[in-house]
């Protein structure tokens, strides 16, 4: 059944509430189970943490390398570019997250304006 | 332990604030600069929904209902490519698995003997990076048994703030210049590099990182359908083989 299946007002709702609500708290309230039961440092933790991490850096990835709307518009060079001149200021200068948004963004904004 | 004054954070009040106090204190501390960051990436959530074609409503109840970003994201992808619920669910549980483990770190710090699970589930809810960081942070302050509180007032001040933000640039921001929602587009992906980087607890969640960036555009290319779990997969295998690897090594050397 697809976002707009029922032609209803609700259903986008149930949608939502099955697909996003429950697919998330569910991980939160096992969560909540293992967290009395597993130390965090154990070690199937670490490989737990290492394929999150890995996830998270693949949405990374494709919402620079496969954007939607007008960031789609730009070439796929500077959209890399600019994320990575932001990710190396923030390791260069201090790990400051700001810094890296601040220089990745500036990047984009001046290749923007140059083409 | 609990009784060490903490060095940055002051309180003047230790231990005399009432339940209610501490609520608020955790209101209080949501109100920082990781939040003014968040704040901004939920503008640049409700600019992809809009270009997604969401509508404000769904887009501030997927906001309240799921919270963490890259889930939401997925989400809505999953939507405009016409997939199922199940196979929606699906997609959104693989990104959202990364979250148990954020739970189980924070839970021996909350629980005490007289926590009861469903007030611990309800702050559960709460979890995702920012809140995680801030809740890392500044909990030591909190006396122990009015921790789970003080994240509750945390973590809802923040889900709140940004529900208040997505609706806002739906009704303000409906043609903005391209340059202006392209840079906005760009802020999440900027946000999510810099700070997973940095919450990483070993040196195997950076090599998990890399690989999973470097990986994504090759497995899309082989598995578009199942890009993400894959990526997840093959990157973290790497990071934890890298991890067995260098723990041998070092065994082995000492």
């Amino acid at each position: 059944m697809t976002f707009d299946a029922l032609d209803t007002w609700w259903w986008p709702f149930v949608y939502i509430l099955i697909a996003g609500w429950l697919a998330t708290d569910s991980w939160r309230f096992l969560g909540v189970y293992l967290g009395g039961r597993l130390s965090s440092d154990s070690e199937i933790l670490v490989l737990v943490r290492a394929v999150a991490t890995a996830l998270v850096a693949g949405v990374i990835s494709s919402l620079v390398i496969a954007p939607s709307g007008p960031l789609a518009e730009t070439a796929l060079l500077l959209r890399v570019g600019a994320a990575a001149a932001g990710f190396a200021s923030y390791i260069l200068f201090g790990r400051r997250i700001l810094v890296g948004i601040f220089v990745g963004e500036a990047v984009l904004v001046a290749g923007m304006l140059m083409s | 332990m609990p009784d060490s004054s903490p060095p940055e954070t002051p309180v003047p009040h230790y231990r005399s604030l009432s339940a209610a106090g501490w609520y608020l204190h955790g209101v209080r501390t949501a109100i920082s600069i990781p939040a003014v960051i968040l704040a901004s990436t939920f503008v640049g959530f409700a600019a992809l929904a809009i270009s997604a074609g969401m509508s404000v409503e769904h887009a501030v109840f997927m906001t309240g209902m799921i919270w963490a970003l890259p889930g939401k994201v997925v989400l809505i992808g999953a939507i405009n490519a016409g997939n199922g619920v199940l196979s929606a669910a699906f997609a959104v549980a693989l990104s959202s698995m990364r979250l148990t483990p954020m739970v189980v770190a924070l839970m021996p710090e909350m629980r005490t003997p007289r926590s009861r699970n469903w007030v611990l589930c309800l702050a559960s809810h709460f979890v995702a990076v920012t809140a995680w960081v801030l809740a890392m942070e500044k909990m030591h302050v909190v006396p122990p048994e009015r921790r789970t509180l003080w994240f509750i007032g945390l973590g809802s001040t923040l889900i709140f703030i940004n529900m208040v933000v997505v609706a806002l640039v739906y009704f303000l921001a409906a043609d903005l210049p391209d340059v202006l929602s392209a840079a906005l587009l760009l802020l999440t992906p900027l946000y999510f590099v810099t700070s997973l980087w940095g919450s990483a607890r070993e040196r195997a969640g950076h090599v998990a990182m890399v690989a999973g960036i470097l990986l994504w555009p090759l497995v899309h290319l082989v598995l578009p359908e199942f890009s993400l779990l894959a990526t997840g997969v093959l990157g973290g295998g790497l990071a934890y083989g890298y991890h067995r690897h260098v723990r041998v090594r070092g065994k082995a050397a000492t």
